[in-house]
């Protein structure tokens, strides 16, 4: 479970984070929804510990993560990066094996292709693009590709960075779709970050609206349409008209 | 405005650049410390050293040749105004293992691989490949720097050496058929006049060159702003900050190592 207590982040006399009080239960895919800017990214990295958050605290089940050893603690987590993040130099299949070829869980070189190539043709690719530069690859399938990375050691807890932003609305389909069974599959905790409508019912079982730096609103997705809330009501039906402010 | 504003602004540039200097030195000695610490990334190792030693030979060849050259043509000039034309080879020898060799070579090296390192550090992060190197349990420090730092640390002198041959080459070329110098007295010249310690100082140079050199790469990188101007500056920002410091760390390496 991963717990988040009046956490607080600022960027100089930028507030971002302004007091986030969340809890994702164990095996519950959570969505945050939010504008553009309100600090969805800068919260998963502050869970992370990409960003050090300035004040508050935030518990994976019940210890300090700024406490955890961090190897065994990054060991336990999988990501989804809003560009894919692939490495350049590596082929598709050195970039999914990547945790499989050194540190603590490494395994011989064979064998960590031969999961690779799993991994892959799970996210529905073939082993022919194995061998493949990741520049060589579109824009939906390198995001394939980081799907496959991101579950290749098979973490307890899987973050997803705007998983569908630049793909066609049918890709983002395919990859809502493979999120979701990958998420029952593994049983993983996941983490979403999206202003994709679609996506969020694809995949959230919770959904959390962040605004101003505080969680605004947060119940399961079959509320969303009945929240009565009218941040979340002006967001999800994207008029610019409402209590969030449209900047023209 | 005040008439201490001027004051004021000369104490920001200089807590800002110490600040900067600050900055840099910490990560160098964070960089040196993973050197011995594991996990060591062989693989990353060789592909640096490869890229940065024995890609960059050309470069620094064809630099040595020619200033070997230039430098024999030089001297000459020089030396026949006071009827010293005969210590073309042994200067050209000193000059080319002692300073040019290393300092054009170190000059050479951070243009070719100080930007390179810090434009492909610098779209790595701004396009999150770093962040994810940390979410796969692996450090940048150690991944990234450390294999660049080390690779460009050792390849500096074999290059270096490289150099001085070539250069001392260029200069018995020049001094054969251009200058009339006998071929057996010139390398004669050349090997009698010419000290092991002539040698060694300037493969020191040219180790902690490389150093600077992929130091400033990695640092530039690593802290490279955001899109194409941020890389475009960070790229910048590293040829230019190694090129300075290999002038400034050779003229203070000169002077530990000859001054009277």
């Amino acid at each position: 479970m991963i717990e988040l207590q009046g956490v607080h982040k600022a960027f100089g006399p930028k507030r971002v984070l302004n007091g986030i009080d969340l809890t994702v239960p164990t095996g519950e895919s959570m969505v945050i929804i939010g504008g553009s800017g309100t600090g969805k990214s800068v919260l998963i990295k502050c869970i992370l510990g990409l960003i050090r958050h300035d004040a508050g605290q935030i518990l994976l089940d019940g210890e300090d993560v700024t406490k955890a050893e961090r190897d065994a603690f990054l060991a336990r987590f999988g990501m989804l990066f809003q560009g894919g993040a692939l490495f350049d130099s590596l082929t598709v299949w050195q970039n999914v094996a990547f945790r499989l070829l050194r540190g603590s869980l490494k395994r011989p070189k064979d064998e960590a292709r031969e999961i690779a190539i799993e991994k892959l043709r799970r996210v529905g690719l073939k082993p022919d693009v194995a061998d493949l530069f990741p520049a060589e690859l579109s824009g939906g399938m390198q995001k394939r590709v980081g799907l496959a990375r991101a579950i290749a050691a098979e973490p307890e807890i899987i973050f997803f960075d705007e998983p569908t932003t630049g793909l066609d609305p049918i890709m983002s389909g395919v990859i809502n779709d493979l999120i979701r069974e990958i998420v029952v599959e593994m049983g993983a905790t996941a983490m979403t970050i999206t202003h994709d409508m679609t996506s969020v019912r694809a995949i959230a079982d919770k959904v959390a609206m962040l605004h101003d730096g505080v969680i605004q609103w947060t119940g399961p997705v079959s509320q969303l349409d009945e929240s009565g809330d009218p941040y979340l009501d002006q967001f999800i039906h994207g008029r610019a008209e409402g209590p969030i402010e449209a900047v023209r | 405005m005040s008439v201490l504003a001027p004051i004021a602004g000369i104490g920001r540039s200089t807590m800002a650049i110490l600040a900067a200097i600050g900055r840099v030195a910490i990560y160098a000695a964070s960089a040196v410390s993973h050197i011995f610490r594991p996990p060591f990334y062989i693989r990353e190792f060789g592909q640096a050293l490869l890229y940065i030693g024995y890609f960059s030979l050309p470069v620094v060849g064809m630099t040595a040749l020619f200033t070997g050259g230039a430098l024999a043509l030089q001297i000459y000039a020089g030396g026949a105004r006071f009827n010293a034309e005969s210590v073309v080879p042994s200067i050209v020898a000193i000059g080319m293992v002692r300073e040019l060799g290393p300092v054009l070579g170190g000059l050479m090296v951070a243009g070719r691989v100080a930007a390179s390192i810090a434009a492909e550090i610098g779209t790595m992060k701004v396009t999150e490949q770093i962040d994810a190197l940390v979410t796969l349990s692996t450090h940048p420090m150690k991944y990234l720097t450390v294999p660049r730092v080390l690779a460009a640390t050792l390849a500096m002198p074999v290059l270096a050496a490289v150099g001085d041959v070539i250069g001392i080459m260029g200069g018995f070329l020049v001094g054969v058929t251009r200058l009339d110098f006998n071929s057996y007295a010139y390398l004669k010249n050349t090997v009698d006049f010419l000290e092991s310690w002539d040698v060694v100082s300037g493969l020191i140079k040219a180790s902690v060159f490389g150093f600077i050199v992929a130091t400033m790469g990695c640092y530039h990188g690593m802290n490279s702003g955001r899109g194409a101007q941020g890389v475009g500056r960070a790229t910048t920002n590293a040829v230019v900050s190694a090129s300075v410091l290999i002038l400034a760390a050779n003229f203070l390496l000169t002077e530990m190592f000859f001054a009277q």
